[in-house]
């Protein structure tokens, strides 16, 4: 294996497209950021923004067609993951990459015992016998707080409650201990009192095995709970990329500054919740320039021309945005003299 | 499990007692009169209205019908007015055959079907997919007694592989079946496609992609078995279709089989003759029905036995 730096999953310029008879829509354009081991990084957005595409695409399980990864880089211990093979890329997923989805209603199979589906990933990576892997899917019911597990084991997933179920998913998700944990909206479909328990469930597994964690989900209040750093996407495009503290202290972006606006606030008496104006643009008629030029209250004439690359704007975060640039003072410049003539 | 079993076999009583009444009344709507024709030809009044009384004919139809049901549940459905035998002995010497005959297309149907259907869903939009669902319309549209002649034209006729009609070895067996088979094999192909598609894009069947699973332990293991649940009620119906279907068949191929001895019988106004056939057809595919219950039950454990 080669050597790598501490970051153990680097994503470099990743582009997910999609190609569809309205035309091709950039779901994940040039999306860039890391994972240190062990640490958990939330990926925030709006639906549509590209958070679970830009997911679904680490493991390469885009559906293709129509979806397809058309450029980048995925670096997985140093090794680029777009460079494997199928065989490879399968004893990756579930083994060293796993991954646990928004719906536990849906995710797991309805003919099979769930004690099955999770035996089935042990069997498949441990190479363990039948009756090991079993035991082993026992062990890992308990582990997930499921409450006489060998009797859980033998029920299908008709029979267990959602809690439950998004529990059994975090089971066979971490049975084989994996190095990277994506969580695909865990919480989303369950209610507020189980989401809790479910988050403090993954943050606790995490400490036991290590595991580094990508936390996708629209809710900040998650973030705020339980992720190191933060990525927030609008529209493909990471659009600020920074530390959970400074997210919540100094948003910087003004798209995050909107979504942090719009959250519900306990010590203000508002009547009624603030919004940002618009909506998220088609995915097939993207704005030429920066995608939230549009909705933005600063916007100006570059904005509208030109997209603005995410760069550092301070030594924690990274915003892709042009009121954070040189630019932006001789723009205003730039502004008046067109508005003279 | 075992209490829906029987809750489901008492269900089926009503059932048949309607089946019976139905058979019963249409026979006694048909036009021309069995002591007439029994009596044989010149036979004066007399005699008819003899035959008529010995038949119990003369009696009312209620009676009679109370009569029949009463007899038929000891196995007792009267004797042929033909040839004077118990219509049981008759039917069992002919069911086997029709048995047979059903098993082998009911084999074709489910397993030419199935594996088309899964062709096509895994192959979506290929020239494999193409061809199998032309192929599958075809076999839905043609009528089976022209594609019988046909198949004994090319295969019995012209190239000598099978033989033209008649019952008893491996060889009789293969061009009815083709021909009874065909048809549920193009639906059971459909059916298998379209519910294969609807299962790939299901929520599971990326999980277990997510697992690191080959492709064709997700389509077989994760999705067939998933996909077959809708097959199972086709199957079932098909069935039924193909009780019916046999009586096409086994005149086409000249078969002595259950069908054919329906037809033979509503021919000659064999009256006790075309009750008990279709009766005991009918028990058939009620317990079809049941078995079909029983199968979807199986393969759908969320279905409330309740």
């Amino acid at each position: 294996m080669k050597q790598y730096n501490e970051n153990i999953l680097e994503v470099k310029d990743l582009e997910t497209y999609f190609f569809t008879e309205e035309g091709t829509s950039k779901a994940v354009n040039k999306v860039s950021f890391s994972l240190k081991k062990g640490e958990t990084l939330g990926i925030v957005g709006e639906s549509g923004s590209g958070k679970s595409i830009t997911s679904l695409s680490l493991l390469r399980l885009i559906p293709s067609p129509p979806g397809k990864i058309v450029g980048g880089n995925i670096f997985f211990k140093g090794e680029d993951l777009l460079s494997k093979t199928d065989k490879q890329m399968r004893s990756i997923r579930g083994n060293e990459i796993s991954m646990i989805f928004q719906e536990p209603m849906t995710s797991l199979n309805p003919v099979y015992s769930v004690g099955e589906q999770i035996a089935e990933v042990i069997r498949l990576h441990q190479n363990l016998g039948k009756k090991e892997a079993w035991q082993k899917a026992v062990d890992m019911l308990k582990l997930v707080g499921i409450p006489s597990p060998e009797k859980r084991a033998k029920q299908e997933p008709h029979e267990l409650s959602g809690g439950m179920r998004q529990r059994v998913m975090i089971a066979m998700a971490l049975a084989c201990h994996p190095e990277v944990l994506i969580a695909d909206e865990p919480t989303t479909a369950l209610d507020v009192t189980i989401q809790a328990q479910i988050l403090e469930l993954i943050k606790n597994l995490q400490k036991e095995f290590g595991t580094a964690v990508i936390l996708i989900t629209h809710d900040l209040g998650v973030v705020y709970e339980s992720c190191d750093r933060v990525a927030v996407m609008y529209a493909g495009k990471i659009v600020e990329y920074t530390t959970a503290n400074e997210l919540f202290e100094n948003p910087k972006h003004p798209y995050t500054i909107g979504l942090l606006n719009s959250l519900p606030r306990l010590d203000m008496d508002q009547e009624e919740l603030t919004t940002i104006p618009g909506t998220v643009p088609s995915p097939y008629n993207m704005p030429k320039g920066c995608s939230f030029a549009p909705r933005c209250a600063y916007a100006k004439k570059i904005c509208d021309e030109m997209v603005p690359d995410l760069q550092h704007v301070d030594q924690i975060s990274q915003v892709s945005c042009w009121k954070h640039t040189v630019q932006w003072d001789r723009e205003f410049v730039l502004h008046e003299k067109v508005g003279v003539e | 499990m075992l209490l829906f079993i029987i809750r489901r076999i008492l269900q089926t009583i009503p059932v048949l007692l309607g089946v019976s009444l139905v058979v019963f009344l249409i026979m006694q709507m048909v036009p021309g009169d069995p002591a007439t024709l029994l009596a044989g030809e010149g036979a004066t009044k007399q005699t008819i209205e003899m035959v008529r009384h010995q038949l119990g004919l003369d009696r009312p139809i209620i009676y009679q019908y109370f009569d029949y049901v009463f007899h038929a549940m000891q196995g007792d459905f009267g004797e042929s007015l033909r040839n004077n035998r118990p219509v049981l002995d008759e039917i069992m010497v002919r069911l086997p055959i029709t048995l047979e005959l059903a098993l082998a297309s009911i084999m074709i149907t489910v397993v030419l079907g199935m594996i088309a259907g899964i062709i096509s869903a895994t192959k979506q939009y290929s020239i494999a997919d193409i061809s199998i669902m032309i192929i599958a319309l075809l076999g839905i549209s043609l009528p089976s007694f022209w594609f019988g002649l046909m198949l004994i034209y090319f295969f019995s006729v012209n190239l000598h592989i099978f033989p033209v009609a008649g019952w008893g070895t491996i060889q009789h067996m293969i061009l009815p079946a083709i021909t009874l088979g065909a048809g549920g094999a193009a639906i059971v192909a459909r059916m298998t496609r379209s519910s294969m598609l609807e299962v790939v894009r299901q929520d599971y069947i990326r999980t277990a992609r997510a697992k690191g699973l080959k492709e064709h332990v997700i389509i077989y293991k994760h999705g067939l078995k998933n996909a077959l649940i809708p097959v199972i009620t086709v199957v079932g119906l098909q069935f039924g279709a193909l009780l019916g279907g046999t009586v096409l068949t086994e005149s086409v191929f000249a078969i002595n089989g259950l069908g054919r001895l329906i037809v033979d019988a509503i021919r000659t106004r064999d009256l006790p003759m075309v009750q008990g056939g279709v009766l005991i057809a009918s028990v058939i595919f009620v317990f079809m029905n049941l078995a079909v219950d029983v199968l979807y039950r199986y393969f759908n454990k969320r279905i409330d036995l309740n």
